[in-house]
């Protein structure tokens, strides 16, 4: 992937947490912090935030932790959480959100044509790597 | 012409803020009939009530409008006031001005014009009302109990103990509900037997109650005080009156392996049984989908070996009919089922359980005789953890579960918790809860208790899956605290499903026209103020059906449930409702369409003589309204072609006047 270390431009922190929240559809205050989201969680170890620390974290407006964070990208978008949680809160499309905010600023595309060569051997199906240009490029 | 007097209630500023009360009343005291015109702050107050009565005397009214709230709230204080000066109580009308006006307005000018419209209306009503007299019924002075368990023990037993007779109906073979399949009881731990059979037997001795077990309701007509009750009784193919449950047709029968349902499927009843030893009445029933004898013919066995010739192979479901003065709903609950939550691998391991499986896995009584067994291979677990919350308290609509918290899971977690401990204290215990909701006397002591004293691990989080392996269950989780994801090996998981109501509710309240919610509990009169009332006069509820609660709650309502009964059932007479259809015969032209809407079955049609003009008789077919039954809902009248079905108090006429005045 892109250089990890690189510095992300950050969009404006008030604007960012309303435009989560509207490009993901989620009311995080519909979550009743049971956690079965992280429970379910197969990348969890991998993230440094959590599927219900997304969630909490956007309905406090904590956004830019979120967005410097390499969980983003951790995040396989399997939907466990999404399925599991009690309340409908969907956390994954909030994963998605903060993600998308990050990318969409200039020169933020987490993945270029270019790189691709990195990643790709004879093995590796079509489907992931639209996939891979569909999540990690604006 | 009538002499109306008109009031206008200022509710202290609650009408008085965006009505000009002074207004109104001077508008209203030039239509017509209106002698009187007045607007004073609280007309419900003695010093209002006191100034109604004076006016109507002074003023000799023959009609009265008050201007106020909605007759929901006051029609009934206004109506006996002008009873009591000497006023037929129908020739008072209300005009509501506060919930339909002041409170719904801002602005002074249109709140006022739309208070004298409204009073207007209530005017040209008064205009044509006409005096109107209750009838009054008779009360049948007996009760139905629908449902055995607790709550309808609880019941039967209080509403008996004030000298009336009850009949239970209980759709399974014994009384007892859930509660008899219970082992220990929160936060006493006394064993759910002990305390709930001695109630069972005092129900079956006590002469006032009747126990119609294995029947259910089929149909319920009439009203308050008097409805009739068709109950069937299931063939249960053993006569209860010879059976004296001795228990030998059921070691004898051949067919052995049918799914005991008391101990939930987990271990193997014959066709011929009887549910536990404590079941009330004590008597065998046979079980019609595995009998080989009623099956298939063959076998007979039970017939052979019963010493006094109880059981009938001939024996058909009979219908009783019954009159009721009042009912009282005690249905009861169920866990959900589970086989929707593969999360949990409920349905792929024998070893994750609901916590009734557990308690009949705990109960001395249950398919391991006490001692807690996995159900896959008969060992003793090492590790075992609780899921709180398994399809309680899910987003509106889920697919699965359901929005509200179903209550008693709390406590009888800390219990089953609690037990394990202190039984098989090399057990660890882990109990996953989202919240600890433990109100109620004692009760946070004692999940305090489980947690200080046995040493139950209590952690803030939900189970995510449950992955059987290796003779294992993989169970991953989340520690909100620490925030880690734990993964633990347990032997045995226990789910708190998720309670909801028994799926006969439904139909009982189609049949009872009492209201229920989205979640099928029967709906109260009031939340507050009439909780053990359904909204249909004559129903009481109990239990569970109402809402999800524990053992000392069901208790207190079902004793509240039966002193309403009971105060039903004291009176004499219960005054009907004066605002019934009456049939002009003189217009009736027989068509019947009238009584095909009559929900209450009130309207027959009768052939009646009647002398024509020509002074010859003609005999014609004509509707007749049984005031008794009639609950004034006017369909009738809509449906009526020819006019000649109206409803005493909303007569065309007046409805049409209200119509014209509002148009003015």
């Amino acid at each position: 992937m892109a250089d990890e270390n690189k510095e992300l431009k950050m969009p404006d922190m008030n604007y960012a947490k309303d435009e989560i929240i509207r490009i993901s559809g989620v009311n995080p205050r519909k979550c009743m912090r049971c956690g079965k989201c992280s429970a379910t969680c197969p990348a969890y170890d991998e993230m440094e935030y959590h599927p219900h620390q997304f969630v909490y974290m956007v309905e406090t407006g904590e956004i830019e932790p979120l967005l410097k964070s390499k969980s983003l990208y951790k995040c396989l978008s399997c939907f466990a959480c999404i399925d599991r949680c009690p309340r409908g809160v969907e956390p994954e499309k909030l994963v998605e959100a903060v993600r998308l905010t990050v990318e969409r600023q200039q020169g933020n595309d987490h993945f270029t044509p270019d790189s691709l060569a990195e990643f790709y051997d004879d093995d590796m199906p079509q489907q992931a790597i639209v996939s891979a240009f569909r999540k990690y490029r604006k | 012409m009538q002499r109306i007097g008109v009031f206008v209630c200022h509710c202290g500023t609650n009408i008085a803020g965006t009505v000009d009360v002074s207004q109104v009343a001077e508008a209203l005291s030039h239509e017509p009939g209106v002698v009187y015109s007045k607007d004073y702050t609280y007309m419900c107050s003695a010093t209002g009530q006191g100034m109604l009565k004076d006016a109507i005397r002074d003023y000799n009214l023959t009609g009265v409008v008050i201007c106020s709230c909605s007759p929901r709230m006051h029609e009934n204080t206004f109506r006996k006031a002008a009873e009591q000066a000497g006023l037929n109580p129908f020739m008072l009308e209300i005009a509501n001005i506060r919930e339909q006006c002041s409170w719904v307005h801002k602005d002074m000018a249109i709140g006022t014009a739309k208070a004298i419209v409204l009073g207007r209306a209530a005017v040209a009503k008064v205009n044509l009302n006409a005096p109107l007299t209750s009838g009054e019924t008779a009360v049948t002075k007996r009760a139905l109990v629908i449902g055995g368990g607790i709550a309808g023990i609880q019941t039967a037993l209080d509403i008996a103990d004030a000298g009336f007779p009850v009949d239970i109906v209980e759709k399974k073979p014994t009384i007892g509900g859930k509660m008899a399949q219970l082992d220990k009881t929160f936060p006493t731990l006394d064993c759910a037997a002990c305390i709930l059979t001695p109630k069972m037997v005092e129900a079956q001795q006590n002469e006032n109650i009747t126990i119609y077990s294995y029947s259910e309701v089929e149909d319920v007509k009439g009203f308050v005080g008097n409805f009739d009750v068709k109950i069937r009784r299931k063939a249960r193919y053993v006569d209860e009156t010879k059976c004296t449950g001795c228990g030998l047709c059921t070691e004898k029968c051949p067919m052995k392996k049918v799914p005991n349902e008391f101990n939930l499927g987990m271990d193997s009843r014959h066709a011929v049984y009887i549910p536990f030893a404590q079941a009330v009445p004590k008597v065998a029933t046979i079980d019609p989908n595995y009998c080989l004898k009623l099956k298939s013919g063959k076998c007979g066995l039970c017939s052979k070996v019963c010493s006094v010739g109880a059981i009938d192979y001939t024996q058909k479901d009979e219908i009783i009919e019954e009159k009721y003065g009042a009912i009282v709903v005690a249905t009861g609950y169920n866990p959900i089922s589970l086989d929707k939550f593969d999360e949990f691998a409920y349905s792929k391991s024998k070893d994750v359980i609901s916590s009734l499986e557990l308690e009949r896995l705990m109960n001395a009584a249950g398919p391991t005789g006490g001692t807690l067994l996995r159900p896959s291979d008969g060992t003793h677990p090492h590790t075992v953890v609780f899921v709180q919350c398994v399809g309680s308290r899910c987003e509106a609509n889920a697919e699965k579960g359901k929005e509200y918290c179903s209550k008693i899971c709390c406590m009888y977690t800390a219990k089953h918790a609690m037990l394990i401990r202190d039984k098989y204290p090399d057990t660890d215990v882990y109990v996953f809860y989202i919240d600890v909701r433990t109100p109620g006397k004692n009760f946070d002591e004692f999940y305090r208790r489980a947690v200080e004293q046995y040493g139950v691990h209590y952690i803030k989080g939900m189970v995510g899956k449950v992955t059987p392996e290796d003779g294992k269950l993989k169970v991953q989780a989340s520690d909100l605290l620490d925030n880690r994801q734990l993964k633990i090996d347990a032997d045995m998981v226990v789910l708190a499903a998720a309670i909801e109501p028994d799926k006969s509710a439904r139909p009982l309240a189609t049949m009872l026209t009492a209201s229920m919610d989205t979640n099928d509990f029967f709906t109260e009169a009031h939340p507050k103020l009439r909780p053990v009332e359904s909204p249909t006069a004559g129903v009481f509820l109990s239990g569970v059906c109402q809402g999800p609660k524990d053992i000392p709650e069901t208790v207190a309502q079902a004793g509240a449930a039966a002193s309403k009964a009971i105060g039903l059932l004291c009176k004499d007479k219960l005054k009907n409702n004066a605002c019934v259809a009456e049939s002009n015969e003189m217009m009736c032209n027989g068509c019947s369409q009238c009584e095909k809407v009559c929900a209450y079955g009130a309207i027959t049609y009768v052939d009646k003589e009647f002398r024509m003009p020509d002074r010859t008789t003609q005999v014609r077919r004509v509707a007749s309204v049984n005031p008794a039954v009639c609950q004034g809902c006017g369909a009738c009248a809509s449906a009526c072609p020819s006019g000649a079905m109206d409803l005493k108090g909303f007569k065309n006429d007046q409805i049409l006047a209200e119509v014209d005045a509002l148009c003015r």
